[in-house]
């Protein structure tokens, strides 16, 4: 019974950020909601103008969207295999981040989908997708994995929300009817009793290893979609490990940025504490080597054999590019290896500034894949119009863009008001084990 | 000799596609190819003969008062799907030949109801290497063989017919852009904005075929000209050129022509060393070059045109060079 009392503690702990706005906390969604509604506006007036609102032209076809798509979805396929392995390896101090993983996961993985709609030139026809489906085509493929990742991740969240539910229905004195009713109906009648718990246990250890294996075959799956055409700068038989590196790069980097807010603007520094960040620094440095490592092999081979069109591509990185191209290849790899490599360099702040470089160079990384290949086809780009050539995002793609984001952090925020950041029945099935306080992690 | 032996075989298929025609729109489609001789026979001669090439690839003579003068009859998406049976058609380009005068590109927006910008004929200056001398490529779609377009449309919207054509159905297609990008060739673009009258009253009229009326949000390209084959007609952008480049017909029957000049087109190919353009990339295009040798027109005189248009090829070195020079 010392456990149930440690759930109401837990519970009056957590209901601040549960059920108090700060006038902060106000303002941030007010800004979010602002963001996302530009972003709507334009959304409609592409809807409604067509593409050409867009920057995307005849060569360069795919722009920041497709770049969004790819990134928000690496994001989702990190967090889902960086979640599963937490979870399956029982790694010791995981509980405190768990949460924040998983939700990345899922969030970027409804907004990642969005991006790779905005795309389509015909929403209207989008069931067509359904009515007259081809599975020779990557596209299909990619549509399987992604509904099947979604719904598997969404299963699993929703496995690791349960028991947290269940202590929020028991401790739900005081809080609005609403909040009780919806605790009530979500934790599916969860009791803790130790066959409840084993049960639960099983299933998300399976769920865990199942959104690995979902995760590998989305992410490969959303490569091949670019590793399959005949393209110089795409058809590389690296494509598919490469994104799955890539994307545990940037994804273990947005999580400790994740991590460092929210300790910072939840006060959060009893759970989430500085040996957090130095386990997530050596990942994110094991993982920035990997990176490195395919990044070069995939521009040295095509330098070193310098087939003509690979050349045109080189060529194309090092002039019109060259600086997207020394940040995104030399100072997104190398700067964060740099800090994290020395172990006196390490410290919260560093970490958190390393993952920073990291996902802006992997966004930027992406970028210096899609469009350049498309403006150095097989056969020049001649006999078109002089505005069709080059691609430049117009501000109804950076609108959208940033309206992704604003949506991802407003649906963290949200959902972090629904349950805590915390998972409270982590902290309590550790101190059955151990009978030890949390303090010791 | 061989034409009376045609002329028998001839009134019999006329019955045929009389009651082809008088029964359904696509009996009509598969029937009549390159020649659509006339439902009545009976028709007064006018005395005038024309030669006419028959399904089958034979050449017969026939009363110029009994050539078919159809409206060209709709076909609908569906129909499209189906290729012209026994056909096999290909298109040879004598790039000897070609002088940028940009006819087929004009002829084929005017045919298709593109706008000045919109090209599924596109002329590239394309120098081989730095010794070889630039020379003027038409570049239509390759209705390749293996076509990577095909392969990756998740709708089907795209489609590769009996008759070597690979057609986009734009009631199908989703606007996805896969195909452009999986096009090694660049030869598909994609509708980027309402063309106010073209989208008007597209219900009923619109046949992949014809590629009109267009659809905003769709993905476009060289059909090869269905239509105006069936009816007989070369392609637009054949029958346009007034230097004979382009031949167009069926490898079935081994015959190609330009309109004035038609030749077996294995022979052409053997002779003047005609050639797939980046054949390594093995999409096996159906469009073979011949090489520009022996060339007919000086380079030059593929500048004498609007100064727009010249302002495309300004990233080619050898139009750098020249402007340098002061020639254009």
């Amino acid at each position: 019974m010392n456990l149930e009392n440690r759930k109401r503690e837990l519970v009056k702990d957590f209901s601040p950020i549960l059920l108090k706005s700060t006038k902060w906390n106000k303002i941030w969604m007010v800004i979010l909601t602002a963001i996302i509604l530009v972003g709507l506006y334009a959304f409609f007036l592409q809807l409604f103008k067509g593409h050409i609102v867009t920057g995307m032209r005849d060569n360069v076809v795919w722009g920041v969207y497709i770049i969004n798509f790819i990134f928000f979805i690496c994001l989702s396929y990190s967090g889902a295999f960086i979640g599963g392995i937490l979870h399956f390896f029982k790694t010791p101090w995981k509980n405190s981040v768990s949460r924040i993983v998983e939700i990345i996961t899922v969030l970027s993985l409804i907004i990642g989908p969005i991006f790779i709609l905005l795309c389509i030139g015909r929403l209207d026809r989008l069931h067509y997708l359904f009515i007259y489906p081809r599975i020779q085509s990557p596209i299909t493929w990619d549509i399987i994995a992604i509904i099947t990742d979604l719904i598997g991740c969404f299963i699993y969240l929703y496995l690791t929300f349960i028991p947290d539910f269940a202590i929020l229905r028991d401790n739900s004195e005081g809080m609005p009817k609403w909040r009780q009713k919806l605790y009530k109906k979500l934790a599916i009648n969860y009791q803790d009793t130790p066959s409840q718990r084993e049960r639960l246990h099983k299933i998300t250890r399976t769920m865990s290893a199942m959104i690995i294996a979902l995760a590998i075959v989305a992410y490969s799956v959303l490569a091949w979609i670019f590793s399959l055409t005949l393209q110089p700068g795409w058809n590389s038989t690296i494509f598919a490990p490469y994104f799955i590196i890539a994307g545990l790069y940037s994804g273990a980097a947005v999580i400790i940025i994740a991590m460092y807010l929210i300790r910072k603007y939840f006060k959060l520094q009893h759970y989430i504490r500085k040996v957090h960040f130095l386990g997530a620094g050596v990942v994110l440095l094991v993982l920035s080597l990997l990176y490195g490592y395919f990044t070069f092999s995939e521009y040295f081979s095509r330098w070193f054999s310098h087939k003509i069109t690979d050349a045109n591509l080189l060529d194309t990185l090092f002039t019109r590019y060259f600086w997207h191209f020394v940040f995104a290849n030399y100072i997104g790899i190398l700067l964060p290896i740099a800090i994290l490599f020395f172990k006196k360099l390490r410290n919260i702040k560093t970490i958190t500034f390393a993952a920073f470089i990291a996902v802006f160079g992997l966004w930027v990384n992406r970028y210096l894949i899609v469009v350049p290949t498309l403006e150095t086809p097989y056969l020049p780009i001649q006999d078109t119009r002089e505005e069709y050539i080059h691609y430049t995002a117009t501000w109804v793609e950076w609108s959208l863009s940033l309206a992704g984001v604003a949506a991802f952090v407003l649906f963290f925020l949200l959902l972090m008001k629904l349950v805590p950041i915390i998972p409270m029945s982590g902290i309590i099935d550790n101190e059955r084990e151990n009978r030890k306080p949390v303090q010791k992690l | 000799m061989e034409n009376n032996k045609d002329n028998k075989k001839a009134t019999n298929r006329r019955k045929f596609l009389k009651l082809g025609l008088m029964s359904s729109v696509s009996a009509v489609a598969g029937a009549s190819v390159l020649s659509n001789l006339a439902q009545d026979d009976e028709k007064t001669s006018s005395g005038e003969k024309v030669r006419v090439l028959t399904p089958e690839g034979k050449m017969v003579e026939v009363d110029a008062a009994s050539i078919n003068n159809y409206p060209e009859a709709h076909i609908s998406p569906k129909e499209a799907r189906e290729g012209i049976p026994n056909k096999s058609f290909v298109m040879v380009i004598d790039l000897a030949r070609c002088k940028n005068a940009r006819k087929c590109v004009e002829a084929c927006q005017r045919g298709h109801n593109l706008d000045y910008h919109e090209e599924f004929m596109k002329v590239q200056l394309i120098q081989d290497n730095e010794e070889g001398s630039p020379y003027w490529f038409p570049k239509p779609c390759f209705h390749c063989e293996e076509p990577p377009c095909v392969t990756v449309c998740p709708t089907g919207a795209t489609f590769k017919r009996s008759d070597n054509i690979v057609l986009i159905d734009n009631t199908r297609c989703i606007g996805c852009k896969f195909c452009i990008t999986s096009c090694p060739y660049s030869a598909r673009q994609f509708n980027w904005a309402h063309d106010g009258d073209d989208m008007e009253n597209a219900e009923g009229l619109y046949s992949p075929e014809t590629s009109t009326p267009q659809t905003e949000g769709t993905v476009i390209k060289c059909d090869f000209c269905p239509d105006l084959v069936r009816q007989g007609e070369l392609p637009y952008c054949a029958k346009a050129c007034p230097m004979g480049v382009i031949y167009f017909g069926d490898k079935n029957e081994d015959i190609v022509t330009n309109g004035s000049e038609t030749v077996r087109f294995s022979e052409l190919i053997a002779e003047r060393g005609g050639y797939r353009h980046l054949e390594h990339l093995g999409t096996k295009p159906n469009v073979y070059y011949l090489p520009a040798v022996n060339r007919q027109f000086p380079l030059e005189r593929g500048f004498e045109i609007e100064e727009d248009i010249i302002e495309r090829y300004k990233d080619v070195p050898y139009v750098q060079d020249l402007k340098k020079k002061g020639k254009i």
